[in-house]
């Protein structure tokens, strides 16, 4: 077999893309697209579940209608028919300087996602006991504060580890995102083993990345769900507070 | 302005193909201590449920303060008042509940403070100054900061009741409020709502604390299947049951 060819894994061409600028700059670009689609999706998912519990028919079933439709097409098939497809149908500059890609990523992984935090949401609105609503109304607040103040605090513990999920898998689907062009972290991997055939080494690279930051995504969501059991007597030890002390740490 | 703090007039609850209300009637007057006694599924719960309108009404009317909870008139007919009305004429009306029903996520005192500040736009340290007060007197100063989940049962009840208090309301509904409580932590509460009858708060109390009755309520109803059966004063009613439904009812828990 030619020398240039061998399958041997190179650990100095791993090492050095591994920090290598074109990498980074897909890592930042999947960073910030998996950030704002989750933030937008988790916003969008919280009024979607409080429709989707309220007794008013017209708001539940508009919500479920929007469940149906995110949730039963792939997000590739989203991307392509309201990238393109809106490019085609709104044939206005305005529009099409404004659609970018990014934009676009963003705004539609974050529907997508929403449709999924909407069934989070409202596990978790459902999960608190109606006694807390019963509360809450004979003290005199509305719908909306109960909502605000006494529901969702209390749906938030049990909606955090779904949600961790989901950040997790929109992580990972943000490399579909070749499918409108963007150079996200896979899709960087890739361009670059296209042009010096190190598929095995840069594929690699990626992965270590993808871990990287489910790792550290994971500790922090650890930490999150012990603050939010303050007050319940059994605090749950996480990975986190265990290395702490293991370490010595003070924190218990 | 009539004497009775509470009209109910004629009060009709179903659920589903179950009649638990069937045409409830009576007042309950300001400053008056009523105990509703009777067997469960008898529809005391619900009908105290319907005075705050937790539940909704199928017919009859309830008027608290000559005010319907609710539900406005419209040519005869009773609509279903907005939101905001409804909570409005809620936030006059204290309940207690089995269940104590206490805010997990906030301490002791933040479930005092909450609705003053969000309800009445109560000054946060008005309604804090008015939380130690309520929290003092039920004896729970020194359990401000706990969470629910540290307070014991009868603790945890005091404190619901001290929230109920911090909305000042001129009325206060008990439902079973000592029903899930270890009984050597009933009289603790009791003793807070004895108090609380003491000071001539107007109180509808479900309960099965016969002594209670016997000590603090002006009157007892007695209620059966979703009527009032007969209602007297606790002696009364007590001692001498005219009814025979209430007379059975009474040896089974005497």
């Amino acid at each position: 077999m030619n020398e240039l060819l061998a399958i041997r894994f190179d650990f100095d061409t791993f090492w050095d893309f591994l920090f290598d600028p074109i990498i980074f700059k897909g890592l930042w670009e999947t960073l910030k697209i998996t950030t704002l689609a989750m933030i937008f999706g988790v916003l969008l998912g919280v009024v979607l579940a409080i429709m989707r519990v309220s007794k008013n028919p017209v708001a539940s079933s508009a919500a479920g209608l929007y469940v149906w439709f995110w949730r039963g097409t792939p997000v590739i098939l989203q991307l392509l028919l309201f990238f393109f497809g809106l490019k085609q149908l709104i044939d206005e500059d305005i529009f099409r300087d404004n659609w970018t890609r990014f934009r676009a990523a963003v705004i539609i992984f974050g529907l997508n996602e929403a449709a999924y935090m909407a069934e989070i949401g409202r596990a978790g609105i459902l999960s608190v006991e109606s006694g807390q609503m019963d509360a809450a109304k004979s003290l005199g607040m509305t719908n909306l504060q109960a909502m605000r103040r006494i529901i969702l605090p209390q749906a938030v513990r049990v909606m955090v580890p779904p949600t961790g999920n989901e950040f997790i898998a929109l992580l990972k689907n943000t490399s579909v995102l070749f499918a409108i062009g963007i150079v996200e972290l896979t899709n960087a991997a890739k361009l670059q083993a296209s042009r010096n055939f190190r598929f095995m080494e840069l594929y690699s690279v990626a992965a270590v990345w993808y871990l990287m930051v489910v790792t550290v995504f994971s500790i922090a969501q650890a930490e999150l769900e012990r603050k939010l059991a303050a007050g319940e007597r059994d605090q749950p030890e996480t990975l986190f507070s265990r290395v702490i002390k293991v370490m010595g740490g003070s924190r218990g | 302005m009539t004497e009775a703090m509470v009209r109910i007039e004629d009060a009709h609850k179903r659920f589903g193909k179950l009649e638990v209300l069937r045409g409830v009637t009576t007042n309950i007057a300001r400053g008056e201590v009523v105990v509703l006694l009777g067997a469960s599924g008898s529809g005391k719960t619900t009908l105290l449920r319907c005075i705050n309108h937790l539940e909704t009404l199928d017919g009859g009317r309830i008027y608290v303060d000559d005010e319907m909870v609710g539900y406005r008139e419209a040519k005869g007919k009773l609509v279903e008042d907005k939101h905001s009305a409804i909570a409005k004429k809620r936030a006059q009306i204290g309940m207690v509940f089995q269940r104590f029903n206490l805010f997990p996520h906030l301490t002791a005192i933040g479930n005092v403070i909450e609705a003053p500040i969000r309800v009445k736009k109560m000054a946060k340290s008005d309604a804090e100054e008015l939380a130690r007060q309520l929290l003092t007197k039920v004896g729970l100063a020194g359990k401000m900061d706990e969470h629910p989940n540290r307070l014991s049962g009868g603790q945890q009840q005091r404190v619901a009741i001290a929230r109920a208090l911090a909305m000042q309301p001129k009325l206060m509904l008990f439902d079973e409020p000592t029903s899930a409580l270890d009984p050597e932590l009933v009289g603790e509460v009791l003793d807070v709502m004895k108090e609380l009858a003491a000071e001539g708060m107007t109180m509808i109390v479900v309960t099965h604390e016969i002594g209670f009755a016997r000590e603090v309520a002006d009157r007892v109803v007695f209620m059966d299947e979703g009527v009032v059966v007969e209602e007297a004063p606790p002696l009364e009613l007590l001692e001498s049951p005219q009814h025979e439904r209430t007379k059975e009812f009474l040896s089974r828990i005497l």
